[in-house]
C-alpha cells in the first residue's frame, strides 16, 4: 500500500482510539478534578460496561442492534449505580482521603474482576456491531460500525460539554471543585454532587466500552489499558479541561498509530511513551491545565 | 457473598480420591504394564498448578476440567500402583513469581508427590527452578521451547505435548507445498511469537521458501487494522499466530481488511482462536483458511475409539464446545497435554515403584526411559515418541481447514517431521 | 541514663530478632515465603522513602526494581560474575537508573510526576520486550546456579537464602531508620509537608529529592538482584505496571512513613492472597474486601492507625 493511504488509515484508527478514549477519559478527570480521588478502579468501571453489554446483547438476541441499544442505556446507568454504592459505602467514610482512596479502589478493582471472572468467566466474548457495513475507500475497507463510533463519541462528548458549561449541575460541580467548603457553605449538597460524580464518571467509561466492545470483545482483565491511558490523557490535557482532555486523547490515539507507520510497533510504543514523557517534562502543568498540585 | 461466588466454581481441591479399588485396567496404560501391588494405600497426592486467574484462566478452565476427567478414570481403574490419587489445584495467577510460590506451596505444604498442569511459559520458566530447588518432579504442559532447549532443569519435563519447534517445523512443508512459497508472518512481539518467527522462518527457507515480511505485534495491543496494510501486496500464504484476549479483534479485522477482495492463503496457529466460537460475528472470512490444531476440536469421520471416548469423558460436544454449555469453547488443541501427562505420571510412577517422595528420582528416570508411547486411552491425541534426553515429546500435527464452519483435516503431519537435533542431555546432569 | 535515642531503634531491632528466630522454627513453605517478603519489604522500604517520607508518589518504581534484577541475572549469565558482584551491580543499576529518571521527572511534581515515572518504567518494561534476543523477552530466563552461591553458601538452599534475604532487611531497615532520623531525614519531611517553605529555609528541592530518589532506587535495585539471585528467575513482569503498583499498595496497607510499615504491607498482602487462594477459588473477591476492611478501619495504614493510638514509638 502506498503511503499516503497507509497514514489515513493510521489516522482513522487513532480517531477511533482517540474517541473512546477521550470519553474514558473524560469520567477520570470529573472524578480527578472534582473529588481529587485517583480511581484505580475507573478501567474495571470500564470493564463492567463492556461486560454488561455482553448480557444485555445475549439476553435480547436479535435483531443486534436492539440489544445494542438497550446496553448502551443500561449499562452505563447500571454501572453508575455501582459506582454511586462505592462511593457511598467506602470512599465517603474514608473521607475521600487521597491515599486511602487508592488502596479503597485497588480493593474495588479486585472484588469487580473477580464478580466478572466469576458470573461472565475468563473468555473474551463478542458482541454484535448493531450495524456492519464496509466503507470501501480506493485503497482499502473499513468498518462503518468503527466510523459510527467516532460520531457517537462526539455526540456524547458534546452533551457532557453542555452539562457542565451549560446547566445548573456544571454549574454546582464546578463549584464544588474550586472549593468544597465554600460550596458547602452556599448550601451545596457536597455529599449528592461527589455520589453524582463519581456515577457519571464510572458511567462515562461505561459508554466508552459499550461503544468499543463490538470491536474489541468483553474481556475481564479489559481494564488495565484504558485507565493507564486515561490518566495519562488527564495529566497530559491537564485537570479540569474538557478542551485539554479531547486534544490529549487525539494526541494519545494518533501518535501511536502514526509513528507505527514509521517504526517497528514496539518500538513506536516506546518511542510515543517516551515522548508523551517528555510534553510533561517540560511542561508539568498539562498542555492546557492549569498548575497542578498532589 | 464471597462463599456464594466460590461457590460457582468446582472447589479447589476438587479431589477425586478414594474412588480407587479398580473396575477392570486401564486399557493400554502406556509402555509400562508392570502392577506392582503397593505396600501403602495411602493416596498418591498430585499437585496442579493452575491457571485460574489471569491472562491464562480460559485454558486453566479448561486444563482444569481435563484433569478432573482424566482423574476419575485413573482412579476407576485402579489408581497409580493400586493407590487412590488426589490432585490439588492451585492457583498461580499465570504469574510467574506467584507460580514459583505455588510450586512450593504443593510441594512443602501439601506435600504432593509430584506437581503438573501450567501452560505459559513464563509461568514454566519462573517456577522451574524452585521445582529444581526442592527436587520435585515438575511436568508442565505448555508446548514451549524451554524445556527441550536445555533451560530448565533435570526434574522439569514435558511429556504431554509437543513443543512449539517441532509443532512449526512439522507444518512448514505441507504449507510451502500446498498453500506458497512467500510468506508474510504477524505474530505477537515477545518470546512466544519470537520462537515462531525463528523456527518457522528457518523451516520454510529448508523447504526452498521465503518468509518475506515480519510483523511483530506488540503485546499491549488491542487493535490491529493498522498493520494490516504492511502485509506486502506479493504474499501468497499469511501466517497468523495470537494469543491473549485480543485474538478474536485481530482474527475480525483481519477479516474486515481483505473484505470480500482477493487475499493471499491464510494459515493460522489455531492459539489465536483456542476458546473461541468460529461462528462468532465476524470470522465468516476463516471459512477456507487453514488452521494448525494440536488436537482436532470438531470430531473427525475417521477419529479413534479413544479419541471418541475422551470427548465424551471431557464433557465437550462433536463441535468442541462445553456439553454443559454450547457457548462454552474448550481449549481443545492444548488441554488433552493435562489428560497424557496425568497418565504419564501413573506409568511413570508404576515403572519406578513408587512409594513416596523418596523415590522421585526413580521416577523421573523412569520417564526418561520411556520411547514410544502408543495411541491409546491414555494418549487419546494419539502416539507419540518421548525423547528422554530432552525430556520432550513428539506428537502427530493436524492441519485443519475451515469448511461450513467446521475444522476438517486435512493432514496429519508424521512424528519424525517435526523432531529436530537434540539440544541438551538432561539425563547427563546431576538431581 | 537517657534512651531516647534509642528509642526509634527498638522496634527494628526487636523485629529482626524476632525474624532471626523465625528463621530456625519457621516449617519449610513458610521459611521460603519469609525469605521472599523480606527481599520485597526492602523494595517497599525504598518506596516509603520515596513516598511515605518525602512525598513523591512515583508510579515507575518497577523500573529501578527490574534494572536490579535484570544487571544482576544477565551479568551472571551473560558475564559469569559472581552472586556478590551481581548484588552490587543491581544496586547501581537501580541507583544509576533512579538517577537518570529523577533528573528528567523531579521537574514535575504531583500528579505529573506520577504520569511521567509511569511512562519511563512503561518504556523500559517495552524495551525489555524489544530486546528479547537479550533478555528473554516475557519469558525471561533462568538464573545460571554458579551465580547462586555467595561466600562458600548455595543460596539455593533454605537457610542461606534466608539468611541473606534478612542480612540485607537488616542494612536496609537500620538505613532506613537512621536516614529518617538524621538531619537529612527531617529536611525529607519537610520537602513531603512543605516543599515551598523548605525552599524557603535554604534547602534545594530538586537536589533533596533527586537524593532522596537514588536511595529509593538503591534500594529497589538491590532487591530486584536479590530477588533474581535468591529465586532463580528474572523475566519482564517484574518490570511490568504491577510492580509499581504493588510498592505503593504495600507501603500504603502498612503505614506509609512509617518505619516497619513497607514490612507489615508486604507480609499481610503477601498472606492475604496465599490464604485466602487456600480456602476459595474466588480469592481475588477476598482480598478485595479484606483491603477495603483494612482501609476503613486504618485509613492512615495499619501502622499508622496504631501510632495515632498508641503513641510513637511503633513508627
Amino acid at each position: 500500500m502506498a503511503f499516503g493511504p497507509f497514514l489515513l488509515l493510521a489516522l482513522m484508527e487513532g480517531l477511533v482510539t482517540a474517541a473512546v478514549l477521550a470519553l474514558t477519559a473524560l469520567g477520570l478527570s470529573l472524578v480527578f478534578g472534582v473529588m481529587r480521588v485517583v480511581n484505580v478502579a475507573h478501567g474495571a468501571f470500564f470493564m463492567l460496561g463492556a461486560v454488561g453489554a455482553w448480557f444485555v446483547t445475549e439476553w435480547v438476541g436479535n435483531p443486534p442492534a436492539l440489544g445494542f441499544a438497550l446496553a448502551l442505556v443500561i449499562c452505563p446507568l447500571a454501572v453508575g449505580a455501582i459506582a454511586a454504592l462505592a462511593n457511598g459505602l467506602v470512599l465517603k467514610r474514608l473521607n475521600y482521603d487521597p491515599e486511602a482512596t487508592i488502596v479503597a479502589t485497588i480493593g474495588l478493582l479486585y472484588i469487580f474482576q473477580q464478580m466478572a471472572l466469576t458470573l461472565y468467566g475468563p473468555d473474551a466474548r463478542p458482541v454484535p456491531a448493531p450495524f456492519s457495513f464496509r466503507v470501501q475507500l480506493p485503497w482499502f475497507g473499513y468498518s462503518g460500525y468503527k466510523l459510527a463510533v467516532i460520531g457517537a463519541a462526539a455526540v456524547v462528548l458534546a452533551g457532557v460539554w453542555l452539562v457542565l458549561n451549560r446547566s445548573k449541575i456544571g454549574l454546582v460541580m464546578r463549584a464544588t471543585q474550586i472549593d468544597r467548603e465554600m460550596a458547602q457553605a452556599f448550601g451545596i449538597n457536597v455529599d449528592r454532587v461527589y455520589a453524582g460524580v463519581f456515577a457519571m464518571g464510572a458511567g462515562l467509561a461505561a459508554v466508552a466500552a459499550v461503544l468499543i466492545v463490538p470491536i474489541q470483545q468483553a474481556h475481564y482483565l479489559m481494564g488495565g489499558d484504558p485507565l493507564l491511558l486515561s490518566f495519562i490523557v488527564v495529566i497530559i490535557g491537564g485537570l479540569g479541561s474538557l478542551r485539554g482532555t479531547l486534544v490529549a486523547a487525539l494526541l494519545i490515539g494518533l501518535s501511536d498509530g502514526v509513528i507505527s507507520v514509521f517504526f517497528s510497533p514496539t518500538l513506536a510504543k516506546i518511542i510515543a511513551t517516551l515522548l508523551v514523557a517528555l510534553v510533561l517534562v517540560f511542561r508539568p502543568q498539562g498542555l492546557f491545565g492549569r498548575q497542578v498540585t498532589r | 457473598m464471597t462463599a456464594k461466588l466460590g461457590s460457582a466454581f468446582p472447589n479447589r481441591r476438587s479431589v477425586l480420591g478414594g474412588m480407587a479399588a479398580g473396575s477392570g485396567l486401564l486399557a493400554a496404560a502406556g509402555a509400562f504394564p508392570g502392577f506392582v501391588q503397593a505396600q501403602s494405600s495411602a493416596p498418591i497426592k498430585l499437585g496442579f498448578q493452575l491457571h485460574r486467574t489471569g491472562i491464562g484462566a480460559s485454558y486453566g478452565r479448561w486444563y482444569q476440567r481435563t484433569t478432573q476427567a482424566a482423574l476419575k478414570l485413573l482412579n476407576e481403574t485402579g489408581g497409580i500402583n493400586g493407590r487412590p490419587v488426589e490432585v490439588v489445584f492451585e492457583d498461580d495467577g499465570t504469574d510467574p513469581a506467584r507460580g514459583a510460590e505455588v510450586v512450593g506451596k504443593l510441594a512443602t505444604q501439601h506435600g504432593c508427590d509430584a506437581i503438573f498442569g501450567p501452560l505459559f511459559s513464563h509461568v514454566v520458566i519462573g517456577s522451574a527452578p524452585r521445582a529444581g530447588e526442592l527436587k520435585i518432579p515438575y511436568l508442565v504442559c505448555s508446548e514451549g521451547y524451554h524445556v527441550a532447549s536445555g533451560m530448565l532443569n533435570r526434574w522439569t519435563l514435558q511429556p504431554g505435548i509437543t513443543d512449539v519447534k517441532a509443532q512449526v517445523r512439522a507444518m512448514a512443508p505441507w504449507v510451502t507445498a500446498n498453500l506458497g512459497k512467500k510468506v508474510t508472518m504477524i505474530f505477537p512481539d515477545y518470546a512466544f511469537g519470537h520462537d515462531h518467527r525463528d523456527f518457522f522462518t528457518q523451516a520454510v527457507k529448508e523447504q526452498g521458501g521465503e518468509v518475506i515480511a515480519h510483523l511483530a505485534i506488540p503485546p499491549t495491543e488491542t487493535s490491529f487494522t493498522r498493520y494490516m496494510p504492511q502485509i506486502p501486496a506479493e504474499t501468497e500464504v499469511l501466517y497468523h499466530v495470537m494469543v491473549g484476549p485480543a485474538v478474536l479483534t485481530f482474527v475480525k479485522e483481519l477479516g474486515e481488511f481483505y473484505g470480500n477482495g482477493p487475499r493471499p492463503e491464510i494459515f493460522g496457529f489455531i492459539d489465536s482462536l483456542e476458546a473461541v466460537n468460529l461462528a462468532s460475528p465476524g470470522l465468516e472470512f476463516l471459512e477456507g483458511t487453514h488452521f494448525w490444531e494440536g488436537h482436532c476440536r470438531n470430531q473427525q469421520p475417521d477419529a479413534s475409539v479413544d479419541e471418541t471416548f475422551y470427548r465424551a469423558a471431557v464433557g465437550v460436544d462433536a463441535t468442541g464446545a462445553s456439553l454443559a454449555d454450547a457457548r462454552d469453547i474448550s481449549t481443545y488443541s492444548h488441554m488433552f497435554s493435562t489428560w497424557e501427562t496425568l497418565f504419564v505420571i501413573k506409568a511413570g510412577m508404576e515403572a519406578a515403584g513408587y512409594q513416596g517422595p523418596k523415590d522421585r528420582q526413580s521416577f523421573v528416570e523412569a520417564i526418561e526411559a520411556m520411547t514410544t508411547l502408543p495411541a491409546s486411552r491414555a494418549h487419546p491425541q494419539g502416539d507419540k515418541i518421548f525423547n528422554g534426553k530432552t525430556h520432550q515429546v513428539f506428537g502427530h500435527q493436524s492441519i485443519s481447514k475451515v469448511t461450513g464452519g467446521q475444522l476438517m483435516r486435512v493432514y496429519q503431519t508424521s512424528i519424525a517431521q517435526g523432531q529436530y537435533p537434540d539440544a541438551v542431555d538432561y539425563t547427563q546432569q546431576s538431581f | 541514663m537517657n534512651g531516647q535515642p534509642l528509642k526509634p531503634w527498638l522496634a527494628p531491632l526487636a523485629l529482626i530478632g524476632l525474624l532471626a528466630v523465625m528463621g530456625f522454627v519457621l516449617p519449610a513453605y513458610h521459611h521460603n515465603n519469609m525469605a521472599r517478603i523480606l527481599v520485597l519489604a526492602v523494595f517497599a522500604m525504598g518506596y516509603n522513602i520515596a513516598f511515605g517520607y518525602t512525598g513523591l508518589l512515583s508510579l515507575g518504581h518497577a523500573l529501578f526494581f527490574g534494572a536490579g534484577l535484570y544487571a544482576a541475572g544477565l551479568a551472571i549469565n551473560q558475564g559469569g560474575v559472581t552472586a556478590g558482584l551481581a548484588l552490587g551491580l543491581g544496586l547501581l543499576a537501580g541507583g544509576g537508573v533512579a538517577l537518570a529518571t529523577g533528573v528528567l521527572a523531579l521537574r514535575t511534581a504531583g500528579v505529573s510526576f506520577m504520569i511521567v515515572t509511569l511512562m519511563f518504567a512503561q518504556a523500559g518494561y517495552l524495551l525489555l520486550l524489544y530486546f528479547g534476543a537479550f533478555t528473554g523477552g516475557d519469558e525471561g530466563f533462568v538464573v545460571a546456579r554458579t551465580g547462586r552461591v555467595l561466600g562458600g553458601f548455595d543460596l539455593t538452599t533454605d537457610g542461606p537464602r534466608y539468611g541473606l534475604a534478612l542480612g540485607l532487611f537488616t542494612l536496609a531497615i537500620l538505613g532506613q531508620t537512621a536516614i529518617v532520623r538524621a538531619p537529612f531525614g527531617r529536611v525529607m519531611v519537610a520537602m513531603r509537608e512543605n516543599s515551598a517553605r523548605a525552599q524557603m529555609l535554604g534547602f534545594d528541592p530538586f537536589r533533596t529529592k533527586l537524593i532522596v530518589l537514588v536511595i529509593s532506587g538503591l534500594y529497589s535495585g538491590v532487591a530486584g538482584a536479590a530477588y533474581g539471585i535468591l529465586f532463580g528467575y528474572v523475566g519482564a513482569s517484574f518490570a511490568a505496571i504491577q510492580y509499581s503498583i504493588l510498592p505503593l499498595l504495600w507501603v500504603l496497607l502498612g503505614g506509609s512513613g512509617t518505619v516497619l510499615g513497607p514490612f507489615l504491607g508486604v507480609f499481610i498482602m503477601f498472606y492475604l492472597i496465599d490464604l485466602s487462594s487456600s480456602y476459595t477459588s474466588a480469592h481475588l473477591m477476598v482480598v478485595g474486601v479484606a483491603l477495603l476492611v483494612l482501609v476503613l478501619f486504618a485509613p492512615r495504614g495499619i501502622l499508622g492507625g496504631l501510632r495515632k493510638r498508641w503513641g510513637t514509638w511503633l513508627a
